[in-house]
């Protein structure tokens, strides 16, 4: 291997391994808020990228039928839970929110050709489509179940990765990649905007603040007025914002199959996991490595990229659990 | 009680928490029951009691963390079952719990602009005049507003609970044993402190094992044993009876 090929390389497991790194921040901050282990994060990714990819080829995405859909069933237990607390004035509000904005954006949709539409446009029409599908998972799956154990929450959350990879095979269609010029640039800029962002959003902002709180303190938050579900539908926003605006990054320089999602969360988890669920810093540095590490493999063994990545989370899990002494999970 | 007699304790302050016939339950065990309590604005009352007598227990069924039975009643407004923490926080309920539930990595300062949460959720953009105010009340916390609240000492975590909860400007504050673990010279200060909100308008639960210190800052006092309120009355009265004295003050007593 000459310079210039160790080089490119490089270049391409840094930007892998920048989406890896938002990925991983996601899922530090939904486990550390709503102690979530969310497996289908990567789906956000392969709906953001699809989504973009059915637009600019002039196809309804696939993705509207899921907001339709599920906005529907949040409403319904929405309204459920209005009548039963005898809050009857939050009904028009919850219809409005689940039902007539997205009903209207498929109206847009239909009547727009957004095939035609600017690339920036496509792109926020993208992060529309899919960014409410995470508070809109975080209602029907997990704020029921909030107080349940860390194992129930994770097999929910794997049924949810399950159903949501079946939905995404229903209007399957695969994007392929177009290498454009400067897109990795724009992958690595775009990946450190968002996590400075995200810096500034939970080091200066209260509601960033609230989150963090919430991580640390759950009964303490309560007393703040700080609700569980108010948090747990925040982050699971800002999951699929990540997730999505990730997926239409990597749009144009990777192949996306409805279920390549899975894969590219997973590699954000190993990163997530280096960080113990717990340190946003080293969680992101152990997702740059991954993605350094899975670009010189796949130069050296491609056949075995996969594995050599995956096989970094066995040496990490062992210091990590000789590091650390047994903490009960329900403290 | 006599409305008359009512009225020469209270003057015409108005209620703002009143309870009848509370009950609590850990699955099939009581932990309280027929618990009936008054509270009017800037009062101070203080529930005592020993340990593992339901104060605790209490204090969070009131705030809603806990499901009860019985009336309560919380500025004139009775609570159905859909009561939750967030609402009463947003009426200005506020408890300072017995393990402070402080955000240990987070600044002194940012525990005491969370307290302020609801408030700035509300359209309030006054917590930083509240902070001032908090800061003169308690000057050690300014000294340390850059220091991480879990590094604070266990006098300076109950001033950043009690400040924190101040925040909310609350209309009911109610404090779960402040004293524990604290040092006779902090404890003083703390009850120092107790006895000046009643200038505020703030309504005051204090609950305390300290029973001495309690009722000293007290306009009217609980005693509560294994689940029941067993004596009541105007501190003073209670500081004299030979029961209280006998089992909470004399030397008998644990403090
Ligand atoms: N989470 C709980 N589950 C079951 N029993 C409890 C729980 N918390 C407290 N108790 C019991 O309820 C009674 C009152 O406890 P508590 O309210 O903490 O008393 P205090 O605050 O006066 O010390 C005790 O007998 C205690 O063992
Ligand atoms: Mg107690």
């Amino acid at each position: 291997m000459d310079l210039q090929i160790a080089l490119l390389l490089g270049q391409d497991g840094i930007t892998n391994g920048a989406i890896y790194a938002l990925l991983a921040l996601a899922l530090v901050l939904v486990f550390a808020v709503t102690r979530v282990i969310f497996i289908p994060q990567g789906e956000f990714v392969a709906f953001g990228a699809l989504t973009l990819a059915s637009l600019q080829a002039g196809k309804l995405p696939g993705t509207l039928w899921l907001l339709l859909g599920l906005g529907a069933a949040v409403a319904l237990v929405e309204v459920a839970s209005a009548l039963r607390d005898r809050h009857t004035r939050r009904i028009p509000a919850i219809l409005l929110l689940n039902c007539v904005l997205p009903l209207i954006l498929a109206g847009l949709l239909f009547v727009l050709s957004p095939a035609n539409l600017p690339l920036a446009l496509q792109v926020v029409l993208s992060l529309v489509l899919v960014v409410p599908l995470g508070p809109m998972i975080y209602r029907l799956a997990f704020q029921p179940i909030a107080e349940a154990s860390v194992l129930v929450l994770l097999i929910v959350a794997v049924a949810v990765h399950v159903t949501l990879v079946g939905l995404g095979l229903l209007f399957s269609f695969t994007f392929g990649e177009t290498l454009l010029q400067g897109q990795t640039i724009l992958v690595v800029a775009s990946s450190a905007v968002l996590i400075v962002a995200l810096y500034f959003f939970f080091e200066r902002t209260i509601h960033g603040k609230a989150l963090r709180a919430t991580a640390m303190n759950r009964t303490g938050a309560r007393l703040m007025g700080i609700s569980a579900s108010m948090a747990g539908k925040q982050c699971f926003t800002l999951a699929a914002l990540i997730g999505a605006f990730s997926g239409v990054l990597i749009a144009p320089i990777t192949t996306i199959y409805y279920d390549s999602g899975f894969l590219i969360g997973l590699k954000g988890f190993v990163g997530a996991i280096v960080g113990g669920l717990a340190s946003y810093p080293v969680a992101a540095a152990g997702a740059m490595l991954v993605g350094l590490l899975e670009s010189y493999a796949s130069f050296w063994a491609s056949a075995f990229k996969e594995v050599i990545v995956f096989t970094l989370i066995i040496p990490v899990l062992l210091w990590r659990s000789l590091k650390t002494h047994h903490v009960d999970e329900e403290e | 009680m006599s409305a008359l007699h009512e009225h020469a304790i209270h003057g015409d302050r108005p209620v703002v928490l009143e309870v009848r016939d509370l009950a609590v339950s850990y699955g099939k065990v009581e932990a309280l029951h027929g618990i009936d309590l008054r509270i009017h604005r800037g009062e101070i009352v203080t529930v005592i009691g020993p340990n593992g007598a339901g104060k605790t227990t209490l204090l969070s069924a009131l705030m809603g963390l806990l499901p009860a039975r019985g009336d309560i009643v919380y500025l004139g407004e009775p609570q159905g079952p859909e009561r939750s923490v967030e609402s009463l926080v947003r009426h200005g309920m506020t408890l300072v719990p017995e393990k402070r539930e402080l955000f240990g990595e987070m600044s002194v300062e940012d525990n005491l602009l969370l307290g302020a949460f609801d408030r700035y959720r509300g359209g309030h953009r006054d917590h930083l005049e509240t902070m001032d105010q908090v800061f003169e009340i308690f000057p050690r916390l300014q000294e340390r507003r850059e220091q991480l609240a879990g590094t604070l000492s266990g006098g300076e975590r109950q001033m950043l609970a009690m400040g924190r909860a101040l925040m909310a400007k609350p209309r009911l504050l109610m404090l779960d044993e402040p004293s524990l673990g604290l040092a006779p010279l902090i404890i003083r200060e703390i009850f120092r402190i107790v006895a000046e909100l009643r200038k505020t308008g703030v309504a005051v639960l204090l609950v305390e094992q300290n029973a001495r210190a309690a009722l000293q800052v007290a306009d009217y006092g609980y005693v509560l044993e294994t689940g029941e309120i067993s004596i009541e009355g105007p501190s003073a009265t209670l500081a004299s009876d030979p029961r209280v004295i006998e089992s909470y003050l004399g030397l008998g007593g644990r403090h």
